[in-house]
């Protein structure tokens, strides 16, 4: 965004307080509108009595990097809309988005499991699932009633967004003929076939994918080609070079093009940036190895500036690495490590609950909190305060020690029970005897990983008098 | 050459365009017009009949276009004549030739410093080779500065057989009752530039071993193998110091890396033996900017350490378990660092095994029954590490402890990649569409 400063914005505003943003002061709002934690929209006097502030606001608040949806409806993804090149600068929007491809080659059969797996794959993680985004077709057989038929079996069968991919744009033209209702991505417009799908795309008024492999200057000169024929909905794709010389290079294009685009206010390379980190399957021959090659590519572009990604490989340790390493980076940094501290009832504990111990840290908290909850374990939870630090490095470093341990049971009224015990987390199991001294409490060390608490559990609880 | 469109026609095709340009014109009357392109609409005609109604050629050629008639040839012009005002179409005839240009950043004034490990006998040790890391002076593998040192993996090695996840402990099954012969077989088989001897038997509540007999094992490693050393203790806090200061002691001239000062524990001990025998010491915080700066600049001040006897770790957290604050955290100190605070710009060091802490490293399945399948975890244990290790080699870290050897061998072949030294290997990638089969 243009503006730097809440007071920049704040002049531009009505400057009544008048509240109905939901703010109590115009320049409360100015501040959330600096974080991108308001919309715009929301201050009514101004959407309804000022177009011209209005106008004028909006551009300076829009993201240095366009930003663009596919797909319609509840599923549909945003992709781009960055305005840092660090994560710590404020935080990254919108997660790269997870494509993984089907083709038309594919029996029917074979398709409709693969996109019910892409679909259906789901992996908790604090408090939520996370999911993959979408299904990129590809024209393998270069035959358009074959595309046009399999995106119209996807199309019946999901309401994932979707990238259809030839570069043959008689293909395309038949894909879009059973899938413009659903603003697909296309892909993509090359140097070859660029005018014929500029036309297709003007037609449909579909996002699309440009691509030069390798060739910045010509994709900036697409780029400007598209704008300057009205089309604005652009992804950029500068190869994806799968290892060599050419993966460093592919590297320095993704570096290059979001420099320009944040650092340099270059406009007309501020799109979203495209990655096939499928191309690892062009180059390694056994399946693990592509696996693990892809995912490697796809969290070098997760970390640096990939908004969204085409892949292939759906095994389950790819994937699992992929929708985390993409969490890992999305996640918004001003939000607090730490949860508060003291003693949480989980469930609806009675007299012969136990008691766990864990951290005040937000990842160990929502970790061991739906570990006991998803598994139906009534308990008290006592979470300590280790500043915000995991249990492990914790008990390394001191902020994990029986003394603060004492101090948060001490709120803890234990003649409501029939036993006086409490369990502490298996890598916190140094602390054991000096917590026993400290409180007279029976301590017991309970498993490394919250997850195996059911199993623990069977053992171990009720504990023998 | 007349084409005939009609009205209606017209305006729905202007609707799906959203042609801005016609917003304000009205075309009135459900008449059918009759519009005759002349042969080549000339750049003399569109100036004649105003900016405007050549924007309403351009479309209706266009459209024409879609409707399938054959408008290439009339909006196709040869050369532009200086001075002449070119018709806005839509669909230009040529791509707009520009060339793409991005500037290096200058604020990035200050260099990493470079630290090496390991002596040869010239300079009174016994290893090979010595290894140097650090003296960037751009983020890692950026366009802005070539990087002086490749990344370096140090690789596990205990004084006594340990708990390890079963993927890890199947590749040294044969070794773990003999340091020395673990030690070689990291380095022989698994590529190891550097070991980590980690001496854990002298945790109180393990072995206790003393300080005298674990120093033993520090000389045996160090006769096994002719690589660099990292020196660990226990992780105990009471007892470390006096165990590092005997190993420092036993490797006097080696140049090892003492792992680690911190501060909860006697740093400045783990300082003044590093000086006096001459090694470096691995700083120690917990994901937290400001503590690293203040042990960094203690373990100069006050214990009188050379800038270049210090390596930093400021905490490895896995993937999905905090490597998002331990990634910022690095990328933050090293963005410092390159812009001229000499409290941070010290080579990085990651417990990149912390990976396997990860429950998805480890656990044969997902304790959660609404997860989707997991697969092998010997397939996911190994990859958990690899993410981990180049999400922050992405920030700047320079060295990497590590255990399994396929992550070894996949994070150095990419971030030797990404350094440069991997030559060639140029993929065909142009027709990946088709050619990406099953
Ligand atoms: S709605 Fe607008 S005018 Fe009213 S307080 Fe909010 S920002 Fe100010």
């Amino acid at each position: 965004m243009k503006v730097k400063s809440p007071l920049e914005v704040y002049q531009l505003l009505p400057k009544t307080n008048c509240g109905e943003c939901g703010e109590p002061t115009c320049m409360a709002f100015a501040s959330k509108l600096i974080n991108r934690d308001a919309k715009l929209e929301d201050c009514i006097p101004l959407v309804k009595e000022d177009e011209e502030g209005y106008n004028k606001l909006a551009e300076l608040l829009a993201p240095e990097v366009k930003e663009i949806t596919i797909g319609v409806g509840e599923r549909a993804v945003k992709i781009g809309g960055d305005d840092v090149l660090y994560r710590h600068q404020l935080t990254f929007f919108n997660p790269t988005a997870l494509f993984y491809d089907v083709w038309d080659t594919m029996d029917m059969d074979e398709l409709k499991e693969r996109v019910s797996e892409i679909e259906n794959f789901r992996k908790f993680y604090v408090g939520e699932f996370l999911t993959l985004d979408g299904i990129a077709i590809r024209s393998v057989s270069g035959d358009p009633e074959k595309f046009k038929e399999t995106v119209k079996e996807v199309v019946e069968i999901t309401d994932l967004p979707l990238v259809l991919c030839s570069f043959d744009p008689s293909v395309l033209k038949a894909g879009m003929e059973v899938a413009s209702d659903r603003n697909p991505l296309i892909y993509g417009a090359n140097k070859e076939n660029w005018k014929e799908v500029l036309e297709l795309v003007m037609k449909y008024d579909v996002p699309v994918t440009l691509c030069s492999f390798g060739d910045l200057n010509l994709l900036k000169s697409m780029a400007i080609t598209f704008r300057g024929a009205g089309v604005e909905k652009l992804v950029l794709d500068p190869g994806t070079f799968p290892s060599g010389e050419k993966l460093r290079e592919t590297f320095h294009n993704f570096l290059k093009l979001r420099r320009g685009a944040i650092l340099e206010g270059q406009k007309e390379i501020a799109y979203p940036l495209m990655g096939v980190p499928a191309t690892a399957w062009l180059v390694y021959e056994d399946e693990l190895s592509a696996s693990y090659w892809e995912a490697v590519l796809a969290s070098l572009m997760i970390v640096k500036y990939g908004d969204i990604l085409i892949l292939h490989g759906t095994q389950p340790h790819s994937l699992l690495a992929e929708v985390h390493i993409r969490e890992t980076i999305y996640t918004d940094p001003r939000t607090p490590v730490q949860v508060e501290a003291g003693i949480r009832e989980i469930g609806e504990p009675d007299e012969n609950s136990p008691v766990f111990v864990t951290t005040n840290f937000a990842l160990t908290y929502y970790t061991v909190e739906s570990d006991l909850s998803s598994n139906g374990i009534d308990c008290y939870l006592a979470v300590v305060n280790t500043d915000g630090i995991g249990v492990e490095a914790a008990v390394a470093g001191g902020q994990l020690t029986a003394q603060k341990i004492k101090e948060t049971l001490d709120e803890f009224d234990f003649s409501k029970l029939s036993h006086r015990t409490v369990v502490i987390p298996g890598l916190a199991a140094r602390v054991q005897g000096e917590l026993e001294d400290l409180t007279g409490l029976k301590v017991f060390v309970g498993p490394q990983d919250s997850g195996r608490i059911p199993g623990w559990m069977e053992k171990n609880w009720p504990p023998e008098k | 050459m007349p084409q005939e469109i009609d009205i209606n026609e017209l305006r729905e095709l202007l609707k799906k365009l959203k042609v801005e340009a016609l917003e304000n014109v009205e075309i009135e009357g459900d008449v059918e017009v009759e519009l005759e392109f002349p042969a080549g609409v000339s750049n003399s005609f569109s100036y004649a009949i105003g900016q405007e109604l050549a924007q309403i050629a351009a479309h209706l050629l266009n459209i024409s276009q879609f409707l399938g008639y054959p408008a290439w040839s009339l909006a196709e012009r040869k050369e532009l004549e200086e001075g002449q005002i070119p018709v806005a179409q839509q669909i230009p005839a040529t791509l707009v030739e520009e060339e793409f240009s991005v500037g290096h950043i200058t604020e990035w004034k200050n260099k990493i410093v470079e630290v090496t490990l390991g002596a040869t006998s010239s300079d009174g040790g016994t290893r090979k080779h010595t290894i140097t890391i650090g003296g960037e002076t751009a983020l890692p593998y950026y366009f802005d500065a070539p990087m002086p040192n490749p990344n370096r993996v140090t690789l596990d090695v205990f004084d006594m057989p340990i708990q390890l996840a079963k993927t890890v402990r199947v590749n040294y099954e044969d070794v773990m009752h003999d340091p020395g012969e673990w030690a070689k077989k990291a380095v022989k088989e698994f590529g190891a530039d550097m070991i980590t001897i980690h001496l854990i038997s002298t945790d109180p509540s393990i072995k206790d071993t003393s300080p005298a007999e674990a120093s033993k094992t520090v000389e045996e490693v160090l006769q096994a193998v002719d690589v660099p050393i990292v020196i660990g203790g226990s992780g105990n806090p009471q007892k470390d110091p006096d165990v590092l200061e005997k190993a420092a002691e036993v490797a006097e001239g080696e140049r090892c890396l003492l792992a680690s000062a911190s501060f909860n524990l006697d740093y400045v001990k783990i300082g003044e033996v590093a000086k006096k025998y001459n090694h470096v010491v691995l700083a120690w915080t917990q994901i937290d900017l400001n503590s690293q700066k203040e042990l960094n600049r203690k373990l100069m001040k006050q214990c009188g350490l050379e800038r270049d006897q210090i390596i930093i770790d400021p905490t490895t957290a896995a993937l999905g378990y905090g490597l998002d604050y331990a990634y910022t955290n690095m990328e933050r100190i090293r963005i410092a660092g390159l812009m001229g605070d000499d409290e941070l710009s010290f080579p990085i060091s990651s417990g990149t095994t912390n990976a396997w802490g990860a429950r998805e490293a480890w656990m044969v399945s997902s304790p959660l029954e609404d997860d989707s399948d997991w697969g092998p975890r010997e397939f996911r244990g190994p990859l958990w590490e690899i993410i981990t290790g180049l999400t922050l080699a992405l920030a700047g870290c320079d060295l990497f402890m590590m255990m399994h050897p396929t992550s070894v061998q996949v994070l150095k072949e990419l971030t030797n990649t990404l350094f440069g030294s991997v030559k060639g290997n140029d993929t065909e990638i142009s027709d990946w569409i088709t050619r990406l089969v099953s």
